[in-house]
């Protein structure tokens, strides 16, 4: 949790709401550890999340990549000439 | 320079910013000119705006503020996409902003705003798609029709359906 606070910039009740509504629809799973609480993201929980993005993000991924290519063949040819 | 080919190969970062937005981000190693050329020449846009999924049919750009654009690809399907708008700020090689509708579904317009941040020889490249209604956003995202390039005709029509 402390990581958490850290890492995202939020403060610590900021973290702990967001995290108790991951927990409450079990995007994330928590286990205490004396006075620590680790938490653990549920994969196959987000599997929908990720079918719901995956068409249009590899549309884009695609596409960049060809974009890529254009721009290496464009280089090619600056340095060529 | 040719010894990054394909080193950035799906790289591509897909990211929900607020609830009507999404943002594309992709790094490569080109100058920033030289990316928002290809953003911005037809014979360019040619080139990838398909990706391997069809063929670029038409690449309008009237590249001045007011002027329109009109990209069309025939996707392997056989069916057709085309997207247009308007160009609302051009600065050039730093940032581009425009109007886009999906023609199927023209009253969804979303506001594109591509940047291009150059350093070190890396460009990154942001795209922006700001839509009318999370809803509106969503049913974009659902359907992979920011190309409509993975999509069956059918899923197209379930999308105008949904918008409309």
């Amino acid at each position: 949790m402390g990581e958490l606070v850290d890492r995202l910039g939020l403060t610590q009740p900021q973290v702990s709401k967001h995290l108790a509504v991951l927990r409450a629809v079990g995007l994330v799973s928590a286990r205490a550890d004396g006075r620590r609480r680790w938490y653990r993201v549920n994969g196959p929980a987000l599997q929908p999340v990720y079918e719901w993005v995956r068409g249009f993000e590899s549309t884009w991924d695609n596409r960049l990549d060809k974009l890529d290519d254009v721009l290496v063949e464009l280089q090619t040819k600056e340095e060529a000439t | 320079m040719s010894s990054s080919i394909g080193n950035r190969r799906g790289t591509a970062v897909f990211t929900l910013p607020s609830d009507n937005e999404i943002l594309i981000t992709r790094e490569f190693d080109a100058p920033a000119d030289l990316v928002f050329d290809a953003w911005t020449t037809p014979e360019l846009v040619k080139r990838w705006w398909a990706g391997d999924r069809g063929q670029v049919t038409e690449a309008r750009i009237d590249l001045r503020i007011g002027g329109r654009w009109r990209w069309v690809m025939t996707a392997n399907g056989g069916f057709e996409v085309a997207f247009s708008g308007v160009y609302r700020e051009i600065e050039r090689s730093h940032r581009l902003v425009r109007t886009e509708v999906f023609e199927m579904s023209p009253d969804a317009e979303a506001l594109s705003t591509v940047t291009f941040d150059e350093s070190d020889g890396v460009t990154t490249l942001k795209i922006l798609g700001h839509y009318p209604t999370k809803d509106i956003r969503d049913a974009a995202i659902a359907s992979g029709m920011e190309g409509g390039l993975q999509t069956s005709l059918d899923e197209l029509e379930m999308l105008v359906l949904q918008v409309v």
